[in-house]
C-alpha cells in the first residue's frame, strides 16, 4: 500500500498527538473546566483529582513517587527550572560575586541547558563543557575528570536529540551520589521510549516533555527528588505557591491530564515499541549505507535511542536534499537551513567534518511510522541524493580521486 | 519556508547540469572558462564553466553547484543567461536581478552573490587564460 504523503519523519521535533491522549484532554476543556487549586466546589475537586492523576501516571513512567513530580510549560522550562534553581539553592558565595560555584555540562547539549549555563557563567558561576568523543557519547570518566572540589551541579542529556546518542547515565549518576552532588539530566528524548527508574538510576533532577511522547505541546514535567538526597531549588516564578513553591501558576490541567494518559501509553506500549523502531532505524541505515556511496551514520553504532537516525550524504548539501525528499518530512544539519547560517553545533561537536554536517539528514521515527513509510523514504533518499550527485561538483572531484578535504578554497 | 515556483522548477529540472571536461582538461583550454566560488566548509560550492568562440560570445555555458535549493536555480539560471552574451555583456548580470526572477527571500540573497562571483571568477579565468588583464572586482558580500 502506499503511504499517505508526506511523510512525518521529524518525531524528534515533535510527535503527532495520540487520539486516546486527546479524548483524554477534552472533558477538561469545557465540562471540568475547574481550577484545580479551588478547594472549596466540585469543580476545584474535579481538576485536582484529574491533576493529581497525571502526577501519578508520570511518577509511574520513571519509577518516581507522585509528590516529586513538578508540572512545568515544557523541557526548556525543566531545565531553566532544575539549573538555575539548584544553582542559586547551592551556590557557595553570594550574587554578585565570583566564585559561586562550579557547574559541568557538555558541548552538545540542547540550547535549554546550554544557554542557562552561559548565563550562570556570566553570573559568577564556573561552568566546563565537557566535549563529547567521536561517537558523541559523555562518559562516567568523563565526568569524573571534570569533577572539583567546588563542583555542585552536573546537567548532562540522557539521550541527544540530533544524533540520539545516549550518554552513560545510570554510571553518572551513581558517581554523582557517591561525590554528593546534585545531578540533572534533560531526558526530553530519552523518556516514554527507554526504560527508566530514577532510583536505580540516581537522578536527581529530569525535564521532560509531553509533546516528544504523543502528548500536547506546552507542558512537561521537573523530576524532584525528595529524599536521599532531598534537592531544593530556588524557584523562578513566584506566585501562588503551587507545585511545592517550585513554580507558581494555575495549573494547565488539560495540558497535564494529556500528559499523564501520554505517559501511560508509553510506559504500557515501551518493548514492543522499542523493538519495532529499532527493526525499522536499522533498515532506513543500513539500506541507505548499501545504496549509496560515502554515506555516514553520525554517532555511536548502537548506544543510541530506537528512534533517531543521524545520517551524511557526502556532496549534497542537506537543504537541498530535503528539497529533493519533498515527500518525507525532516530535517538537516545544514547551515542553509538554519537561521545563523552555521551547520550543525552538535555535529561539529562530534568532530563531523564542516561539509559532512552540511550533508547531513535527521530522520526520526515515531508510533505511527510504518515500513512502508520506511521503504518510500528509502526509494526517495536514494534518488535525490543521485539527482543531487550529478549536479555536485564535489562529487566529480571526489570521482576524479581528489580529496576534497585537502583544497585550499578561495574564502569568499 | 516555502520556494518560489522557478526555483522549484530549476531545481528538478536543472539547466545546463555539467561540465567541459575534467578539471585538468578544462584547465588547459583557452576557450573556456572556469570559476568555482565557495568552500565546502560554508556549505556552498558553485562552478560555473564558460565556453567562449572565436568571435567572444559565450556559446555554452555549465554548472555545478553543491549548495541549497536557491544556489542551484541561481546557477541554472546563470547559465541561461550567460549563453549567446559576449563577455563584456556577461559582466552586466547582477545578482539582483537573479533574486528578482527566481523571487529570492532575504536568507537566500548570498545564494544570488555566489552565482555572480561565479560568472566574473569564469569570466576573469577566460580572460587570464587569453592574455587579458582582468579588471573585475568581485561583489563584495
Ligand atoms: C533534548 C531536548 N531538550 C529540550 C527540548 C525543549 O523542549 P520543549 O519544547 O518542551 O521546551 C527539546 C526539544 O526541542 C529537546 O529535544
Ligand atoms: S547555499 Fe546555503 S543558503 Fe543557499
Amino acid at each position: 500500500m502506499a503511504p499517505k504523503l508526506p511523510i512525518f519523519l521529524d518525531n524528534a521535533a515533535t510527535t503527532r498527538c495520540d487520539p486516546r491522549v486527546v479524548e483524554a484532554m477534552l472533558p477538561y476543556f469545557s465540562e471540568k473546566f475547574g481550577n484545580s487549586a479551588s478547594r472549596n466546589h466540585k469543580f476545584g475537586w474535579e481538576g485536582e483529582d484529574a491533576v493529581e492523576l497525571a502526577r501519578e501516571q508520570a511518577a509511574a513512567l520513571i519509577g518516581a513517587n507522585p509528590k516529586e513530580i513538578i508540572f512545568t510549560s515544557g523541557s526548556t522550562e525543566s531545565n531553566n527550572l532544575a539549573i538555575k534553581g539548584a544553582a542559586e539553592m547551592y551556590a557557595k558565595a553570594p550574587v554578585g560575586q565570583t566564585g559561586r560555584g562550579h557547574i559541568i555540562t557538555a558541548t552538545h547539549e540542547h540550547k535549554a541547558v546550554l544557554d542557562p549555563c552561559k548565563r550562570l557563567q556570566r553570573e559568577g558561576f564556573d561552568v566546563t563543557f565537557l566535549e563529547p568523543g567521536e561517537d558523541g557519547i559523555i562518559t562516567a570518566d568523563m565526568v569524573a575528570g571534570a569533577i572539583r572540589p567546588d563542583t555542585i551541579l552536573v546537567t548532562l542529556m540522557w539521550a541527544n536529540n540530533e544524533i540520539g546518542t545516549i550518554n552513560e547515565l545510570p554510571q553518572i549518576g551513581k558517581l554523582c551520589h557517591e561525590k554528593e552532588i546534585i545531578l540533572h539530566t534533560d531526558a526530553t528524548q530519552w523518556v516514554g521510549k527507554m526504560p527508566t527508574d530514577v532510583e536505580r538510576d540516581c537522578i536527581d533532577l529530569m525535564s521532560w516533555s509531553a509533546h516528544k511522547m504523543y502528548g500536547p505541546k506546552g507542558v512537561g514535567a521537573l523530576f524532584v527528588r525528595r529524599r536521599k538526597p532531598r534537592v531544593r531549588l530556588e524557584a523562578l516564578i513566584d506566585g501562588g505557591g503551587h507545585e511545592r513553591g517550585m513554580r507558581s501558576g494555575t495549573l494547565n490541567v488539560t495540558g497535564i491530564v494529556g500528559f499523564g494518559k501520554a505517559c501511560e501509553l508509553c510506559k504500557e506500549h515501551m518493548e514492543q515499541e522499542c523493538e519495532r523502531l529499532v527493526k525499522l532505524r536499522r533498515k532506513l541505515e543500513t539500506e541507505l549505507s548499501k545504496r549509496i556511496e560515502v554515506t555516514q551514520v553520525n554517532g555511536h553504532a548502537d548506544k543510541r535511542l530506537p528512534h533517531i537516525c543521524n545520517i551524511s550524504f557526502g556532496f549534497v548539501e542537506g537543504e537541498s536534499l530535503m528539497m529533493g525528499v519533498k515527500d518525507i518530512a525532516c530535517s538537516s544539519g545544514s547551515a542553509c537551513t538554519s537561521a545563523s547560517l552555521e551547520p550543525s553545533y552538535v555535529l561539529k561537536a562530534l568532530g563531523v567534518g564542516d561539509e559532512l554536517a552540511h550533508s547531513s539528514l535527521r530522520l526520526s521515527l515515531g508510533r505511527w511510522t510504518t515500513e512502508e513509510e520506511v521503504d518510500f523514504a528509502i526509494e526517495q533518499i536514494v534518488k535525490a541524493v543521485e539527482h543531487l550527485r550529478t549536479m555536485s561538483p564535489l562529487f566529480d572531484l571526489h570521482k576524479e580521486g581528489i580529496d576534497i578535504s585537502k583544497i585550499v578554497w578561495q574564502a569568499h | 519556508m516555502a520556494y518560489s515556483d522557478k526555483v522549484v522548477d530549476h531545481f528538478q529540472h536543472p539547466r545546463n547540469v555539467g561540465s567541459f571536461g575534467t578539471s585538468a582538461d578544462v584547465a588547459k583550454r583557452t576557450d573556456v572558462g572556469v570559476g568555482i566560488v565557495g568552500a565546502p566548509e560554508c556549505g556552498d560550492v558553485m562552478q560555473l564553466q564558460i565556453k567562449v568562440n572565436e568571435q567572444g560570445l559565450i556559446e555554452d555555458a555549465k554548472f555545478k553547484c553543491f549548495g541549497c535549493g536557491s544556489a542551484i536555480a541561481s546557477s541554472s539560471l546563470a547559465t541561461e543567461w550567460l549563453k549567446g552574451k559576449s563577455v563584456d555583456e556577461a559582466l552586466t548580470i547582477k545578482n539582483t536581478q537573479i533574486v528578482e526572477e527566481l523571487s529570492l527571500p532575504p536568507v537566500k540573497i548570498h545564494c544570488s552573490v555566489l552565482a555572480e562571483d561565479s560568472i566574473r571568477a569564469a569570466i576573469a579565468d577566460y580572460r587570464k587564460k587569453n592574455g587579458v588583464v582582468a579588471e573585475t572586482t568581485a561583489a563584495a558580500h
